[in-house]
């Protein structure tokens, strides 16, 4: 049957078992893109005619904010599929995507604000898209606290994924705030549809870190999905056999 | 596209022109951001696997002196 793959991720010990092999690969891929697009950012991309040095910081805030807003939908899907099909696994996936989203979410916010005081000339602005950024932040945070708020976990896994689920109502918030209020957050100056508006000698370490990111958030949710299935499945015998 | 290091010197690498300390505290925080998301389930993860083997310790030792203990 075409659909056993789906039932068979499905299974906690499947997925602990298929991922493994993947953390090397993953480890290598992730840290050497980054620090790859570190070095390059900071040391030999061109420095920016307006805004100078401080333009570098692009090279961890687009990232972390582009993974903020894709970690998002990882964390809705997974509590989707959680709800729909009651995996167990998806609920796992979602809570570890919650809390990886919360700090990344916490990065960008941080880092635009570092950034806009030397461009800007303040820390922090109501600005459309910082605050649904904002929101964005209490919406992970949210999700995790009602993971804690219930006795039953069969609960507090279906009130999260419901919360996980209205709040995308603010992703396409997030993206189109730029040109629906402009206000002070510059719009997006990579582009899939037309010629971005960024030189392509700044562009490619900024490709080469958001690649990374993708890498890091990928092998970041395996990790926390993995301690979380092992911490589940405690009283199991494969999870004994494997860590006895 | 030419690539080259951008900066005069180390001195003015660090300082970045005026900019550094905004540039730098930035990256400081995401790469403990990104450590601590790596580290924090790896460390938990193996001490879990050590409460399971002392537990399993403990659970032999006690069949062993139920076992021994009775004659």
């Amino acid at each position: 049957m075409a659909w056993t793959w789906f039932h068979q991720w499905g299974s906690p010990k499947w997925f602990y078992l298929k991922t493994g092999p993947l953390l090397p690969w993953l480890a290598v891929l992730a840290i050497s893109l980054l620090v790859v697009g570190c070095v390059w950012g900071l040391a030999f991309a061109p420095v920016d005619a307006k805004q100078g040095n401080s333009y570098r910081i692009i090279y961890i805030h687009v990232p972390a904010a582009f993974l903020s807003l894709a970690g998002y939908y990882v964390m809705a899907i997974a509590g989707a599929i959680g709800l729909i099909w009651k995996m167990k696994v998806s609920y796992i996936v979602m809570r570890s995507a919650a809390m990886i989203g919360a700090v990344l979410t916490f990065v960008s916010l941080f880092t635009g604000a570092i950034w806009g005081k030397p461009t800007w000339g303040t820390w922090w602005v109501w600005d459309a898209r910082i605050t649904f950024q904002l929101l964005l932040f209490f919406l992970y945070i949210g999700v995790l606290a009602l993971q804690n708020a219930f006795e039953r976990e069969e609960s507090a896994n279906k009130a999260s994924a419901v919360l996980a689920l209205v709040g995308t109502v603010n992703i396409p918030l997030i993206y189109k705030s730029v040109d629906w209020w402009y206000t002070l957050h510059q719009p997006a100056t990579i582009k899939f549809t037309e010629a971005s508006t960024i030189a392509p000698s700044m562009m490619y370490p900024l490709l080469v870190m958001v690649i990374g990111f993708y890498c890091f958030y990928g092998l970041a949710l395996i990790l926390h999905t993995r301690k979380a299935i092992l911490f589940r499945e405690r009283k199991s015998s494969w999870v004994k056999e494997l860590l006895v | 596209m030419e690539i080259k290091f951008q900066f005069n010197s180390l001195t003015d690498f660090i300082s970045m022109s005026g900019h550094g300390p905004y540039v730098w505290v930035c990256y400081i925080l995401t790469l403990l951001a990104l450590v601590y998301l790596l580290i924090s389930p790896i460390l938990a993860q193996r001490q879990f696997k050590k409460s399971l083997q002392r537990q399993d310790k403990i659970a032999k030792a006690q069949l062993y002196n139920q076992e021994n203990g009775a004659e």
